[in-house]
């Protein structure tokens, strides 16, 4: 094992930081992944990764099943804490302060780094209830605060005009599109720094994914989004960064349209012209 | 050709439908059954007189309702000791209620369907229930007012049917005033004994102390004194009218109207009239206390103790179950020992319902009641307050017992809980805590409601525990009355299920209480019915509620 955690990875994030900084405003990173390694039991799942995801902007992990880009997106907010017997090596440093640090709380570091899952998961309680399940956590029982927050909410996920009518129905009668989008309202109604998105989109049909790449669109003007997909086009569609991950490793990282068009590894380039994976 | 249609699967389909039959049909044949014998015991059957000759005796006059007919072949007839003619191939007898206990010395007798001579439904005959000594079957001959004859005959029936709902009104004022009234004056008359004897035994006890408490009784008393009065004067109301009657043999006895529940002549009812009669005999069954060592009257206080107990059972079982199982599937760390605990807690709803009882009375009932008693009722002593069976060792007892079927449901209900939901409420900043509070135990409460029924179930069945830790044959006071605290906790209480055993089978008088028996079986069976349907009904609306999410 102290093999593998030697091993270093020829990527230069601030060079690519650079690249962006010539033809835009100065890039803040806003989450840093520093020499992270990550073990389920023996079997290590996350191997000395390193990256810098700069503050709104959406940054999307590809890679083939299995290649622990789920594990990382989870080691952003700590949700790999639940899991049995898993160590974690290393620092994520969000506004350069370690998460990992024995004096953070979790709740209070969860409700900085919002999280949506792969299938939609509402509450079985009201559409209102969702949006405002964390600012009651929180204590805030104000109707007005609240009924305020669930309409901000709701559209800043683009559902509002569907459900307003029906804020006291029970959520789990919406759409499997709407649903996704109501959780993500539910998870931007505590304003967030970080919105991660685990595979957003791949359980909805079409046009519901199409829906929600929009929302992305939209929400990276107040968050900073990373998001993990399998789907290569929506990578490139949604992102402006893109990581490669394989095999619990990270492979190459850069802007989305360089990583795309120029990748510099051979193992990048096989697996977006899809020769594997 | 058979072993394709074994192959086909066919028999074990068939074999399946027949134990489901055979369960209904043992369902229905019991809820039949009780149903059956114990809804016609309040239909006033006609009374019929029979002259009646045994072989070689004399004639006799025997009046009565027909409860039972048995019809014995010869041979065995002949085995047990009848003489049986040649051509008579069966022997049938008859059942009679004959009733009159204070003069035959028992309510029943067997006849023989031969020796009948005569048999007829003459209108006039009179059943008269008594709050002693039974039934009275017989002729109405007059009416007394302090000993002096007012009306004979025909005459008399509608002054006795006026003076008995005069006696029944006065009877209920008696009632009212010495259990209610005086009861709660005894109550607070025991209260100031023990509050003297409590600042005796702190050193209180000064001059001050021994007005206050003065004054306070003699106030009583003076109450006490006035009711005396009261009940005296209306003793002396209700003693006035007695009824002068026949029995079937001729012999005149006399019965006072203080000692008369209700006086029917059942040949002359019309169906309305039996309706009624009905009707109030029903009522008095759900609605009144028993009579005559609980065979006669109602089991109000065995209903009531029952759903008390029952519902005690309920809120002690429900969060114990609830935190037991929180804690074994979410906090404790999986391995050897939670597996250990959940293996005890299954073995647990294994051991014999006695053993409970046996341990409920040693530990609960002795240690820790008797503690109790040393540590806060002092005064009381050497009567015991909680170190004696009541309400609630029995519902902690039955609690208990009915812990492993809560833990066991509450337990599969977290975990059918998915794990989504969870990560989204501790994704949006709430603690394990917060999730489990807000999320995942309302999620769960269908399963807990599961449990509780279960529970409930099993408990309002229990009969043999709960005979050492609180239940009684009769229980002069109900465990909630209107006297401060209101709830008494250590008082003993009736139970359908112990009163159904002592009816059936400890009562003088088995032959008669039998029908009760059977209608308090049913009515047993009801109230489970009503306390699990009512909990099905909260669960299936919390179901509704937390639909869980498909796929």
């Amino acid at each position: 094992m102290t093999a593998q955690h030697t091993r270093t990875h020829s990527i230069d994030v601030s060079s690519v930081l650079q690249a962006q900084k010539k033809n835009d405003e100065p890039l803040e990173p806003c989450i840093k992944v520093e020499n992270l390694n990550l073990f389920y039991a023996q079997k290590q799942a996350l191997h000395n990764v390193s990256m810098e995801m700069p503050k709104k902007k959406v940054t999307a992990y590809i890679g083939p099943s299995g290649c622990g880009k789920s594990t990382l997106l989870r080691c952003i907010n700590r949700m790999n804490d639940l899991v049995d017997n898993v160590t974690i090596e290393g620092k994520v440093l969000l506004h350069d302060e370690n998460i990992y640090d024995k004096a953070v709380n979790v709740a209070a570091l969860r409700r900085r780094v919002g999280m949506v899952f792969q299938k939609p998961n509402p509450f079985p309680k009201s559409i209102f209830e969702n949006v405002t399940y964390g600012l009651r956590i929180q204590g805030i029982n104000d109707k007005r605060i609240l009924e305020e927050t669930v309409e901000n909410s709701l559209r800043g996920a683009a559902l509002w005009d569907e459900v307003k009518d029906r804020l006291n129905d029970n959520a789990l009668g919406l759409s499997g599109g709407q649903q996704q989008r109501l959780v993500i309202a539910r998870a931007i109604a505590i304003e967030p720094e970080v919105l991660l998105l685990d595979e957003p989109a791949s359980a909805l049909d079409p046009i519901s994914t199409l829906k929600i790449e929009e929302l992305i669109n939209e929400l990276k003007e107040k968050y900073t989004i990373v998001i993990v997909t399998h789907n290569m086009q929506q990578a490139a569609r949604v992102s402006d960064f893109t990581a490669f991950m394989y095999m619990g490793e990270l492979i190459e990282m850069g802007t989305t349209s360089e990583l795309f068009t120029n990748p510099r590894k051979k193992q990048t380039e096989d697996y977006i012209t899809g020769r594997y994976g | 050709m058979i072993k394709t249609w074994f192959k086909s699967g066919t028999p074990w389909i068939w074999l399946n439908a027949a134990a489901v039959s055979a369960c209904l049909i043992m369902v229905i044949g019991v809820l039949g059954l009780v149903v059956v014998r114990g809804v016609g015991h309040f239909w006033p059957s006609e009374v019929v007189q029979f002259s009646y000759q045994e072989e070689g005796g004399r004639t006799e006059t025997l009046i009565g309702e027909h409860v039972d007919t048995s019809i014995t072949p010869a041979e065995m007839a002949k085995s047990t000791g009848h003489i049986m003619a040649e051509d008579e191939d069966t022997l049938v007898q008859y059942l009679l209620k004959t009733g009159n206990r204070d003069v035959n010395a028992a309510d029943f007798r067997w006849i023989l369907e031969r020796d009948i001579k005569q048999q007829q439904v003459p209108p006039e005959l009179m059943v008269v229930e008594r709050r002693e000594w039974g039934n009275f079957y017989g002729r109405l001959l007059a009416i007394k007012e302090n000993g002096n004859m007012i009306a004979e005959g025909a005459a008399a029936w509608p002054i006795v049917q006026t003076r008995l709902e005069d006696a029944l009104a006065v009877f209920n004022d008696i009632a009212h005033l010495e259990k209610k009234e005086v009861g709660a004056i005894n109550y607070r008359l025991e209260q100031l004994r023990l509050e003297q004897k409590k600042l005796q035994l702190e050193k209180r006890w000064d001059a001050a102390a021994e007005q206050r408490l003065a004054s306070e009784k003699a106030e009583l008393d003076s109450i006490y004194k006035k009711y005396q009065t009261q009940l005296a004067e209306l003793y002396q109301k209700i003693r006035r009218d007695s009824l002068l009657a026949q029995t079937a043999s001729g012999q005149e006895i006399e019965i006072p109207l203080a000692k008369i529940v209700r006086v029917f002549q059942p040949n002359t009812m019309s169906l309305f009239d039996k309706i009624g009669h009905y009707g109030s005999k029903l009522v008095e069954f759900l609605a009144d206390d028993p009579r005559e060592a609980n065979t006669e009257g109602g089991i109000f206080p065995a209903i009531f103790g029952t759903v008390m107990m029952v519902i005690m059972m309920s809120i002690i079982v429900t969060p114990f179950g609830v935190i037991a199982a929180v804690y074994l599937r979410e906090y404790a760390k999986q391995g050897f020992v939670t597996r250990l605990i959940r293996i005890a807690v299954n073995n647990l709803a294994g051991v014999p319902s006695i053993v409970y009882g046996v341990f409920g009375l040693g530990f609960f009932v002795y240690i820790l009641g008797g503690n109790i008693d040393q540590l806060f009722f002092p005064e009381a002593a050497p009567a015991p307050v909680y170190g004696t069976p009541g309400l609630l060792w029995a519902s902690i007892t039955l609690a208990l017992l009915t812990l492993p079927v809560v833990i066991v449901s509450t337990e599969e209900g977290l975990a059918r809980i998915p794990k989504s939901i969870r990560e989204g409420s501790l994704a949006l900043g709430a603690t394990k805590l917060e999730t489990l509070w807000l999320t995942v135990l309302p999620m769960a409460s269908p399963a807990m409601m599961t449990g509780l029924i279960l529970a409930v179930a099993r408990a309002a069945g229990e009969v043999a525990p709960l005979m050492l830790v609180g239940v009684v044959k009769m229980a002069p006071t109900l465990p909630l009355d209107g006297n401060y605290p209101f709830l008494h906790l250590d008082r003993k209480f009736m139970h359908l299920g112990f009163h159904i055993y002592d009816v059936g089978f400890q009562s003088p008088n088995v032959e008669a209480a039998r029908p009760l028996v059977y209608a308090t079986s049913l009515l047993l069976v009801l109230v489970i019915v009503g306390l699990n349907l009512s909990a099905i009904l909260i669960r299936n609306h919390l179901r509704e509620k937390y639909r869980a999410l498909e796929g």
